[in-house]
């Protein structure tokens, strides 16, 4: 049972069935967003702003947000960067949009669903679990934190780059692993938050590649 | 029929009518077939439903004309001509261009059925079919300003031109914007207005950066 923590079960056929996953208010949404960005040590992201209610509108449309910043600032800050020498003709390089919307897109959907698979795998060993969803919306909501610097990456400064960068891998790398550090305490397993945070930069990586 | 012995009719009313009952209703149709007029009012009714439709977006007042008889023709024609004036632009290497004309169909076509799809799930009221022709609709006036953008190249290529691009396009892309809250806004449900309006955002932003990035050969 994919979906644990819903509360009418109906058919998965139906309109209405989509529909309880669009279940949020505009105050929600931003509520969620601000929690993404800020870890507090005693505040679990699921637990306390998804209240059992996750949803799917933040993760589309942040991911979607974040496709078109990357493409259109790595466009900008190619322009920038080239537009010294004399050589250089401007073009839109529209394929990044493809490039950057497969990628981040696969990245939201394929790292929750492996980490979801390796939780209930080990949920024998002792470790909770959260539904398919939670992780899915968790996930969503910490990419919230790479729009910014993506806009931010037009100043050409290379080390406020990188420092930016930096700082938004880390907030949402520690809100990550506050989330899932209950889960995994119980099995002891500190490695799993390793992971959590290699995979964090990993998609860092690529935003700095486009 | 034991009630009706009470009832009597006095005898100056005289009671009359027709018992036939008249086949089907009366529609237009009934009145005029329309499969017999010349083939040019038929496309004329059809042009000035489209064209009635266009000065509904360029004036965006609360009518409900573009809701109630929506049709796609003009979000289609209004798509094509917008993919191919996006042709032709500059590229270096192969892939390095702009848009082609089925990115630019896709982005359109795909980008309003989300929207919709996202309005719908969020609890509005409008029917799938009325939301993908407001949207459609719309893209009139960036339509416009890739027109006039295509003259400006024409005439020159340098930051004045660019600096013009930038104002129209701009401009055209608020007025887009507007229009569609306009239309779209009150069917939804009011504390998930900006959660509606933000993709449509994205949507018109997405095509002016398209407008504005054109370089000709």
């Amino acid at each position: 049972q994919l979906l644990a923590g819903q509360r009418q079960p109906r058919s998965f056929w139906t309109f209405e069935y989509y529909q309880a996953f669009f279940d949020v208010d505009t105050h929600q949404v931003l509520e969620r967003i601000k929690g993404s960005v800020t870890p507090l040590p005693g505040k679990n992201f699921v637990r306390h702003r998804l209240r059992n209610n996750p949803d799917l509108y933040g993760p589309f449309w942040i991911c979607a947000t974040l496709v078109f910043a990357v493409a259109i600032s790595g466009n900008l800050s190619h322009l920038t960067e080239k537009r010294a020498s004399p050589a250089y003709r401007y073009s839109p390089q529209f394929h990044n949009v493809t490039i950057a919307a497969t990628l981040i897109y696969c990245y939201a959907w394929l790292v929750p669903l492996a980490l979801w698979g390796f939780l209930q795998w080990r949920q024998s060993h002792g470790a909770g679990a959260y539904s398919f969803l939670e992780t899915v919306c968790v996930y969503g909501y910490s990419l919230s934190a790479y729009i910014p610097t993506a806009v931010l990456w037009l100043i050409p400064a290379a080390w406020l780059q990188w420092l930016l960068l930096a700082v938004a891998a880390l907030l949402s790398a520690s809100v990550l692993a506050l989330t899932f550090w209950p889960l995994v305490r119980a099995d002891g397993w500190a490695t799993a938050l390793a992971v959590v945070a290699a995979v964090v930069s990993l998609h860092a990586l690529l935003a700095v590649g486009c | 029929f034991a009630g009706l012995a009470d009832v009597s009719i006095s005898e100056d009313i005289p009671v009359e009518g027709e018992i036939t009952v008249p086949v089907g209703s009366r529609s237009p149709d009934e009145d005029y077939s329309t499969l017999d007029e010349p083939v040019r009012d038929t496309i004329m009714r059809d042009l000035k439903a489209v064209g009635k439709k266009f000065v509904h977006v360029m004036y965006p007042k609360k009518s409900s004309a573009l809701l109630r008889d929506w049709d796609l023709w003009g979000p289609l024609v209004l798509c094509v001509s917008l993919a191919l004036m996006l042709q032709g632009g500059s590229a270096d290497s192969k892939d390095d261009g702009g848009p082609q004309f089925a990115e630019v169909f896709v982005i359109i076509w795909f980008g309003a059925v989300v929207i919709t799809l996202n309005s719908k799930l969020l609890g509005g009221t409008i029917s799938f079919f009325q939301s993908l022709c407001v949207l459609g609709y719309c893209v009139l006036p960036l339509t416009v300003a890739m027109l006039v953008c295509r003259l400006v190249l024409l005439a020159g290529s340098g930051t004045v031109s660019f600096i013009i691009r930038l104002i129209v396009v701009v401009a055209m892309f608020g007025w887009s914007t507007l229009a569609s809250t306009a239309f779209l806004a009150d069917s939804q449900p009011p504390n998930r207005k900006a959660l509606v309006v933000y993709p449509i955002f994205l949507f018109y932003f997405v095509i002016s950066w398209m407008i504005l990035t054109f370089t000709p050969q």
